[in-house]
């Protein structure tokens, strides 16, 4: 900084002679003359024209923005709403679903009980039949037995030599049949 | 020419750093009368043309997103805009258009001063002292035209001792009076000062051993220059809302 004021003064010496051309008076009214020239245009470009229209500028993005933002709120507000909606009609959806399912299964249930009862019914109906015919076919077989015993005995006493007393054998096969 | 004759004398060493404040006549070698057009008109029809390439051509897209030059206006009518408004209050942006008038005026005179070989309107006396004398003088006219001799009152403080009172308002009309005078000087010495600083250091570039010590000085005083370029034009600018608002609220 020293060497800055040194050369400063030399420098103000070296002027001296020359002297400092901001003092020469013959130059002020020229200086001065444009001075205001450019000021009263610089002036009234910018009042008439750059000024107005910067303001204007930065209105108009102030406003754009603000109106942006309450745009961008209400959106958000419309996402929440919609994703409510969402959630309720899969809620209800999954509610409904619930009732068809259960209804389904009643449903189900009825067609199955009733063609169980409908089997058991007829199963019961076959054993019935079953055990009639069993009867039957039992009762057929003694009658055959006997029969077949006493013609067997008839055979058996005309093979011995001897006569056949039909009452006789009868009785004794009747006999033997209830031992 | 002159010139030559110093360089001659200062052997090899050329010490002018003064030349480059001469108004000169841009065409001929006449007198300068208040009409030459001289390279103080150039100078300042540059600055000119450079606010109204950034403000008024360069606004004229009115994008919602601001192109660069766009962005820069946007920027500088912000600046000054809220300046006004914090120092003066709401009744000072009336008065928007004057003041934006002179810091753009003496930003851009500043900064185009700053190029090599140009010539900087703001480092004359005669131009910072209008600039200076125009702000009082118009504050001054608004402050009695607003409020009368009430405006006076400005000088007498009634919340100082009696005693005191008289005192106090010679010191107060002194240095409203000082006011302009410092207003202006500060600006053209500013800017002189540090032209003439960069010329002395250029001087002594042409002796080889101290060049590059005088090259980075140039270099480092160029940097401290743009700074006050923009700093001597927020002064300026601050100082006048500063006088404005005495003139729109007297009462302190």
């Amino acid at each position: 900084m020293t060497t800055t004021t040194t050369d400063a003064a030399s420098a103000a010496t070296e002027t001296a002679k020359a002297g400092m051309p901001q003092l020469d008076l013959s130059t002020f009214p020229n200086q001065i003359f444009w001075l205001i020239v450019t000021l009263a245009v610089i002036y009234i470009v910018l009042s008439r024209v750059a000024l107005p229209r910067i303001g204007g500028t930065l209105a108009n993005r102030k406003g754009t923005i603000s109106a942006d933002l309450a745009a961008a709120e209400e959106l958000k507000q419309k996402a929440v709403a919609a994703e409510a909606a969402y959630n309720e009609a899969l809620a209800s959806a999954r509610v409904e679903a619930g009732k068809i399912v259960a209804a389904a299964k009643a449903d189900i249930q009825a067609d199955l009980n009733k063609a169980i009862a409908s089997a058991d019914a007829e199963i019961a109906a076959k054993s019935a039949e079953s055990v009639k015919r069993i009867e039957e076919i039992k009762l057929g077989a003694v009658a055959a037995v006997e029969s077949v015993a006493k013609d067997t005995a008839g055979a058996l006493i005309a093979a011995l030599g001897g006569t056949a007393d039909e009452k006789a054998i009868s009785a004794a096969v009747a006999a033997r049949l209830k031992g | 020419m002159a010139e030559t004759a110093h360089g001659e004398e200062a052997g090899g060493l050329v010490f002018h750093p003064l030349d480059q404040f001469m108004v000169k006549p841009l065409f001929g070698d006449g007198p300068i009368e208040w009409y030459t057009i001289t390279n103080v008109t150039l100078w300042m029809a540059l600055a000119a043309a450079v606010i109204v390439l950034v403000f008024a051509i360069g606004s004229r897209g009115r994008a919602l997103v601001p192109s660069r030059i766009q962005s820069v206006g946007e920027l500088a009518y912000g600046f000054v805009h809220s300046m006004i408004e914090d120092v003066t209050g709401h009744d000072g942006v009336k008065y928007f258009p004057i003041i934006m008038t002179l810091f753009l005026f003496i930003l851009s005179a500043n900064l185009l001063g700053l190029l090599p070989m140009s010539f900087t309107p703001t480092s004359h006396i005669a131009v910072s002292a209008v600039l200076g004398f125009g702000v009082f003088f118009f504050v001054t006219l608004l402050g009695l035209y607003k409020h009368g001799l009430q405006f006076l009152g400005m000088f007498w403080m009634a919340d100082a001792p009696l005693v005191l009172r008289p005192i106090i308002a010679i010191i107060e009309v002194i240095s409203y009076f000082v006011r302009p005078v410092s207003h202006s000087i500060r600006l053209a010495g500013n800017i002189m000062a540090g032209h003439a600083v960069i010329k002395v250091f250029a001087g002594f570039a042409a002796i080889a051993a101290i060049s590059p010590v005088s090259v980075m000085a140039i270099v480092a005083i160029y940097g401290l220059e743009v700074l006050v370029a923009f700093i001597q034009a927020y002064v300026f600018t601050i100082l006048t809302c500063v006088y404005l608002k005495d003139a729109l609220h007297p009462g302190h």
